[in-house]
């Protein structure tokens, strides 16, 4: 029987349109769904005030004109992700341990553990494409100006970073500990040791005394994976809070449209 | 920059982000591509360049001519090619330490407006020859050739079967040298005792072909050698064949 249309009643009288989940019946899977992450969502902000972040973080605006080359920052950021996955990796099976097997340890990493050469070569091919990268990046930002007012503290966190990502290769370089990377290293720590005022202690800091000694690898090891890792991942966060702050630079060819409205002269 | 520039740049660029697009999709779309490329890259290589494994140290050795990861080697270059050894100190440390505090104190000794790089010709063309300098410094260190070296007397016999022999067997030693069998192969007094078998007087125990068809189609996990260019793969066989 075909539906009757409805009586032209004031608006004020209709019963409300019905809430979702409150139509009837039971909700839909769907509703149900939205629902409960509803719930979630609030649970948390009402205890972080998270949502204001995400929001600040996500949906700010990246100025017109930016291109492929605005990509290499977040691309060194991701070399710097794989590192620390598959360094995490590496960390279980090697021995820091000069006497105790560092290089033996490196050999079953290399030719025993399942997928271990495939993970290692990642890592160390990740270091370079970190490396390249980090110059890329430094390269763009150069050109297009992007260090000046009022962004200079971001190039000088990006100076750090890339100062650390050179000793993340020059600590990494030993740990395999065959002849090529111990002797490099010995040159390289001595080199340090000429340097003046702070270069003595230096060396004898990084070899953990006068010498090369039983003590030299696993204090490489410790800077490697946890000091100056942190350190990286410390001044990454500072170096997005700032890039999300003052916004990423527009090229410096591109104009903005004379726009009468954003274009506000004192007559 | 005055304060009038600076506001004037304020300006400018909050136009530029208003007429911008949001952070998410758009930039979170090129930055997750990009992400995608940089890990593709990393497999790609860890597949096709591998690792390798060099000998033990062995801290008694004091002939070994160390070269470091291919980003230091402009470093050490300058070192390499420094004409005076009392500037040592300068090159080490010096330059390294004066380019540093030069990156860090860009924005504050240089702080004109301009942005464009073609307005801006003493920072543009100081920055292609810091790069070009760089560039021309690694090529050379990376000339300097290879750190990997085998220490064994040339037999008497190939040198007395003249200098094409002898040139032939210095490149297999070489050869040798970089595909790191010493890894697994004691050769004399270089290398491990194992697991591989000593190659020492591998010559007299195998011929030539035997040594070639091993090195084609080896015992695991020792890798097959079959996608070496073949003059070098020609020069591992002459050089292993003549260790008797």
């Amino acid at each position: 029987m075909p539906k009757l249309p409805a009586p032209p009643v004031p608006s004020s009288l209709k019963s409300p349109p019905p809430r979702p989940g409150e139509s009837g019946g039971p909700a839909s899977p769907v509703d149900q769904a939205i629902a409960a992450r509803n719930s979630v969502v609030d649970w948390v902000d009402e205890r972080t005030s998270l949502t204001g972040a995400v929001r600040w973080m996500m949906f700010r605006k990246v100025p017109k004109g930016t291109n492929w080359f605005y990509t290499l920052g977040s691309a060194t950021m991701f070399a710097f992700l794989n590192q620390a996955v598959t360094g995490v990796f590496l960390a279980m099976y090697y021995r820091p341990s000069p006497a105790g097997g560092a290089y033996e340890s490196i050999r079953y990493i290399t030719n025993d553990v399942f997928l271990g050469a495939f993970v290692r070569g990642m890592h160390k091919w990740g270091a370079t494409v970190m490396v390249v990268l980090i110059f890329l990046h430094m390269a763009r930002t150069f050109f297009f100006g992007a260090y000046k007012y009022p962004r200079e503290l971001n190039w000088v966190i990006g100076v750090a970073l890339l100062i650390l990502t050179m000793v993340m290769g020059f600590t990494g370089y030993l740990l395999p500990f065959d002849e090529r990377s111990y002797w490099a290293t010995v040159v390289g720590v001595n080199i340090n040791g000429t340097g003046p005022l702070i270069g003595p202690y230096l060396s004898d800091f990084l070899r953990a005394g006068p010498e090369f000694g039983a003590d030299t690898l696993s204090r490489f090891y410790a800077i490697h994976m946890m000091l100056v890792p942190g350190a990286i991942a410390a001044l990454i966060g500072a170096h997005l809070y700032l890039v999300a702050k003052l916004g990423t630079t527009a090229p410096p060819w591109t104009k903005a449209q004379k726009n009468p409205k954003l274009r506000r002269t004192e007559a | 920059m005055n304060q009038a520039e600076k506001e004037e740049y304020l300006r400018e660029y909050g136009i530029l982000k208003s007429e911008g697009k949001p952070f998410f999709p758009y930039a979170i779309a090129k930055d997750s591509l990009m992400a995608v490329i940089v890990i593709a890259v990393i497999i790609a290589a860890s597949l096709v360049l591998g690792v390798q494994m060099g000998a033990k140290v062995n801290a008694a050795t004091s002939s070994y001519d160390p070269r470091p990861d291919w980003y230091f080697l402009f470093l050490f270059e300058i070192l390499r090619q420094l004409p005076v050894p009392d500037l040592v100190g300068l090159a080490t440390i010096g330059i390294p330490t004066l380019c540093m505090i030069l990156l860090f104190l860009l924005p504050f000794y240089d702080r004109s407006p301009e942005r464009r790089p073609e307005r801006r010709p003493v920072a543009t063309f100081s920055a292609i020859f810091v790069m070009g300098a760089m560039l021309f410094l690694t090529i050379n260190g990376a000339e300097a050739g290879t750190p990997y070296q085998l220490i064994f007397k040339t037999p008497s016999s190939v040198i007395k079967a003249g200098p094409a022999a002898v040139a032939k067997f210095e490149g297999g030693r070489l050869a040798i040298a970089e595909s790191g069998c010493e890894a697994c192969h004691t050769i004399g007094s270089n290398g491990n005792p194992g697991p591989g078998p000593e190659l020492t007087a591998i010559g007299a125990r195998i011929p030539a072909k035997g040594i070639a068809k091993t090195l084609v189609n080896p015992t695991y996990p020792m890798p097959s050698f079959k996608r070496l260019p073949p003059k070098k793969f020609e020069a591992i066989v002459y050089f292993l064949s003549q260790l008797k």
